[in-house]
């Protein structure tokens, strides 16, 4: 990351929508390669945390030889501290919808789905009538794509791109075996998309105004823009939309209290910086943090001096404890040591020592969980401990 | 054809199929990789993640049984990172795991004790979870002990319920550290639509699921010198007992295991295989009856397809899934409960002894056969049939423990009366046998010729498909058979309950038009029972259906009508099949069981 290390404000997101007839029905007759090519050359990633281009995404979708194919619209947004994806659905829900019809066209399919966050069922009725608009409009543009909204069920793991399919699918939501991906093996085993709602949103933003406006903001490696969900020790908690590449420096200048200890950045599954790493780290792809995240990028939380981290990654594990699904050994047993672990140092029934037999571990779930969620358990884990190790053990 | 890609194994190069997995590949190379959730009968589960492995240039471990190669993969199964990741994972498990080995039931036969032991886990560094959950043992089913505590989640169990019989009474709830096994509603395994057929016992790698041992109390009963205690023992344990006492499996062992018995005490040692010639029999004589009803009479009350009922983990099965169709059952008991009720009615009277000091025992590869003995049914010689039912595993610890040298134990015979036994009694024990046993008799029955297929053996109705049919045109038979000229005898053979229900729902639809259908519970019939020896695989069960159809050729008879008892019991006893006798002792009705 080289340059722009400012704070820069953007509005593209909630930018008001009201043209997304014209954007719908102008993308709709581009061919489905010049779609895609636009997407590669705006280098915009999945916001929902992996990362992973968008624009290779719909191609490998695309190439995909299927009848039947799916696109997917990931609702899930059950990251601790992050509520962003809320605010899109029910600010500017047409950008979505259009972003997914010309996912469909780009593929090939005539079904959508949202996969609705439980707890966000009061979404459901305002949603759904933006659908029947959006479904009444596309049959006046002889458009074949329906939207339909699937309620999750409030498991966190069904955030995961697999287990989310499974969950549609009326089984339990436990992760697949990787390979194969969603791109060939996805709802029902039929080639699918399946992207953020912040990612869709950002690619109407993209297919209206061209990849260059998108790819002119941000730094290298890390293009566009991105809502961050702000909270905990903070004067305006809120949702920003910031240009990516930011260092957490500024970004603290901005959003801290004047006594910031820390900030988690990417919610529970990603990192803790101290203090002393705020003016080395940036937010963005590159710079190891945010993305690295599970289900939903853009969690900011802030910590004051009045906080006390052990506390922090207590609150953390006991989520991962409830959260992760149980089906593979270092996540289910994994969740359970490291929060039973630190628990036991704190109260001297194991020593100081032990802490680094569970650092071990956490590496270990790092390396050979089935999925993200037990992968990144490891994220919060060893950046709180090798941070706040006295506060883990006094 | 594609083409084939290269790989390297611990740094030999290999040449394999596209899609394979690294696990076969490393088995092709002679790696050993662990395994735990990863069985041969199931789909890939990739959830132990003891198989891992590291891929050259990749940061994360991948699950071996769960990864096809790509060309070029340069894959380490025994690195640091590996082992150490291996060992993490053990530890876990153990952790997780009520690892109070020498009071359990699977001590020196559990998957996880042999990899903590050959890993070296000397230490508990993690905290003990087990005893920190409040873990219960559901023992209310006469056949499977369900104990929380020792489960590692693998699932093996859910998946042999699911894919191999159906049933789906074993499924995943809560998760998390809640995540656990467990039946609809937590209700005990007794309480749902569990069938006992044992399958999730032969799968499992722990003793989480076992069966419901009586060892102790045959031990107290042949120890009693008040009491007459005869076993029965049925076609499959003999090609089963040898792999729990050192032999390969598919070997056959029937004179070793009778000796075996004996020494072990029981008063007399005689054959399911003799009550299975006498369920051909009746079961043969009840086909033909059905089709005269159906065919001549035109009796509406009279169902075909007959479906055999043999198995005690398909009636519970039919009893709770298909419960309209209970009428298309054969009314013939299973050959244990002939066996059990002719003990204290025909043998008692044939010996001049009290049926009430007789303990009938019976030695079957089936757990679904500790439940049918416990059926309210199953009292007509006026006392409980059949007393205890003990697995071939069972037998196995018995004589383990009476400190018997099974090796070089001499072949001994069954005792007189109900102990010899026919070819076709003996491969009731294999997925077809009924049937063929059944077409052997049934066939010269009506037409005075032998069944015609090369040297009796019916081939279609052999082999490991999970649905085979066959069919036999009846030509020229004799007088009173006339009716049947021309008739051809549609038959399907099923085993494995998934298989089961497929042929059911195919009923039910109208798309088959069967005569007579083979139903077994267990995939590969009875030689692939709950009860047999642990580990199964699909090679494991053609070796012993190759013991059994050898059996059945190295024997001097094989049809059911020519064995000397049977002749002598229907003379002395039962006058003929399906006389007033044998549907008072050898025929019952099932009921209809709720569907949760």
């Amino acid at each position: 990351m080289t340059t722009n290390y400012q704070l820069k404000r953007v509005d593209f997101i909630f930018k008001n929508e009201n043209d997304w007839e014209e954007v719908l029905s102008k993308n709709i007759e581009r061919p489905s390669q010049e779609l895609i090519n636009e997407l590669i050359s705006s280098e915009l990633k999945g916001r929902g945390g992996a990362g992973f281009p968008t624009g290779l995404k719909w191609k490998l979708s695309a190439e995909a030889v299927d009848e039947i194919k799916y696109v997917i619209c990931n609702a899930d947004e059950g990251e601790p501290g992050t509520f962003k994806d809320r605010e899109i659905l029910s600010r500017v829900p047409f950008k979505v919808l259009t972003a997914m019809a010309v996912c469909g066209h780009v593929i090939g399919a005539k079904e959508g789905y949202i996969y609705l966050r439980g707890e966000y069922f009061f979404l459901q009725p305002e949603l759904n009538k933006a659908i029947s608009e959006f479904e009444y409009y596309c049959k006046e543009i002889n458009l074949d794509f329906k939207i339909k909204i699937f309620m999750g069920s409030g498991a966190y793991i069904c955030g995961e791109e697999t287990a989310l399919f499974e969950s549609m699918e009326g089984k339990r939501g436990e992760p697949r075996n990787k390979p194969p991906y969603p791109s060939s093996y996805g709802y029902m085993g039929k080639p699918t998309v399946i992207n953020n709602v912040e990612t869709l949103a950002h690619t109407f933003t993209i297919f209206k105004y061209g990849a260059k406006r998108f790819y002119d903001l941000g730094v290298q490696y890390s293009r566009g823009s991105k809502l961050f969900s702000v909270s905990g020790d903070t004067p305006k908690p809120g949702i920003y939309e910031l240009e990516l590449g930011m260092s957490l420096a500024d970004f603290v200048d901005e959003f801290g209290d004047g006594d910031t200890k820390a900030v988690q950045v990417g919610g529970a599954s990603g990192f803790l910086v101290p203090r002393k790493r705020f003016s080395e780290t940036a937010i963005g792809f590159q710079g190891k943090l945010t993305g690295i995240s599970l289900p939903t990028g853009g969690s900011m939380m802030l910590f004051n001096s009045s906080r006390s981290m052990f506390n922090v990654l207590d609150n953390y594990l006991e989520f991962f404890r409830e959260e992760s699904c149980g089906q593979c050994t270092p996540c289910r047993v994994g969740c359970q040591q490291l929060l039973k672990g630190i628990k036991a140092v704190k109260r001297g029934e194991k020593n100081a020592q032990y802490l680094d037999k569970l650092m071990r571990l956490a590496e270990t779930m790092q390396y050979t969980a089935k999925c993200g969620l037990g992968q990144s358990v490891a994220n919060s884990f060893s950046s709180i401990v090798e941070n706040f190790r006295e506060e883990m053990i006094y | 054809m594609t083409k084939n890609i290269k790989i390297s194994i611990n740094g030999v190069v290999v040449e394999i199929e596209p899609g394979t997995t690294i696990l076969d590949a490393a088995s092709k190379v002679g790696v050993i990789i662990p395994t735990l959730c990863y069985h041969k009968d199931l789909c890939v589960a990739g959830n132990c993640r003891v198989c891992i492995t590291e891929i050259v240039g990749q940061k994360r471990l991948t699950a071996a049984c769960a990864t096809p190669c790509e060309e070029g993969m340069e894959i380490l199964t025994n690195s640091l990172r590996v082992r150490n990741s291996r060992k993490h994972i053990i530890e876990l498990l153990l952790s997780e795991h009520n690892a109070d080995c020498t009071r359990c039931y699977k001590n020196g036969n559990c998957e996880l004790q042999f990899l903590a032991s050959e890993y070296k886990i000397m230490t508990q560094d993690f905290i003990r979870l087990a005893p920190l959950k409040k873990y219960s043992i559901d023992m209310y089913s006469p056949s499977i002990v369900k104990d929380d505590s020792k489960c590692i989640r693998c699932q093996r169990c859910v998946r042999t319920c699911v894919e191999l019989q159906g049933v789906n009474a074993l499924t995943v709830a809560h998760k998390g550290d809640q995540m656990k096994i467990t039946t609809f509603f937590e209700k005990s395994m007794n309480d749902v639509v569990c069938t006992n057929c044992g399958q999730c016992i032969n799968h499992c790698p722990t003793g989480a699921l076992v069966e419901k041992n009586y060892i102790e109390e045959v031990w107290d009963a042949i120890a009693d010198k008040t009491k007459h205690v005869v076993v029965q023992t049925a076609p499959a344990v003999r090609v089963g007992l040898g792999e729990e006492l050192g032999f390969e499996a598919g070997t056959r062992v029937t004179g070793k295991m009778v000796a075996a018995l004996k020494r072990l005490g029981f008063d007399a040692v005689m054959d399911t295989d003799f009550t299975a010639d006498l369920t051909i029999m009746e079961e043969g004589t009840e086909l033909l009856t059905r089709l005269k009803k159906v065919l001549v009479d035109h009796d509406e009350e009279v169902k075909l397809p007959m479906a055999t009922s043999c198995s005690p983990g398909w009636i519970k099965y039919i009893e709770h899934m298909f419960p309209d169709y209970l009428n298309h059952l054969s009314t013939c008991k299973s050959p244990q409960q002939m066996f059990g009720a002719l003990a204290k009615t025909y043998y008692a009277k044939a010996r001049n002894l009290d049926p009430e000091k007789i303990i009938s025992v019976s030695i079957m590869p089936c757990t679904a056969k500790k439940f049918e003995a416990a059926r309210p049914e199953m009292h007509d010689s006026g006392y409980r049939d059949v007393d205890y039912v003990l697995t071939t595993r069972e037998l196995a610890i018995m004589i383990k423990q009476a400190g018997i040298d099974f090796m070089k134990l001499d072949d001994m015979h069954y005792d007189r009366l109900m102990g010899e036994s026919t070819g076709a009694g003996v491969i009731f024990g294999a997925t077809g046998g009924v049937m063929e046993a059944a077409l052997r008799t049934a066939y010269e029955l009506v037409t005075g010729r032998e069944v015609p297929f090369e040297n009796l053996n019916i081939a279609p109705v052999r082999g490991m498909e999970g649905v085979k049919e066959a069919s036999v045109k009846i030509e020229n038979p004799l007088k009173e058979w006339a009716f049947l000229d021309g008739v051809e005898l549609k038959c399907a053979v099923a085993h494995g309950l998934v298989n089961a229900g497929k042929v059911m729902e195919s009923i039910r639809s109208g798309s088959a038009s069967y005569h007579f259908i083979e139903f077994m519970a267990c995939p590969g019939g009875c030689l692939g029972g709950g009860g047999q020896p642990i580990p199964t695989s699909p090679e494991i069960r053609q070796k012993r259906a190759e013991a059994i159809y050898a059996e059945d050729e190295g024997m001097q008879l094989r049809k059911s009508h020519q064995n000397p008892e049977i002749i002598k019991i229907y003379k002395d006893f039962l006058d003929h099949p399906l006389s007033e006798k044998s549907h008072h002792l050898l025929h019952t009705h099932y009921k209809t069981r709720e569907r949760f």
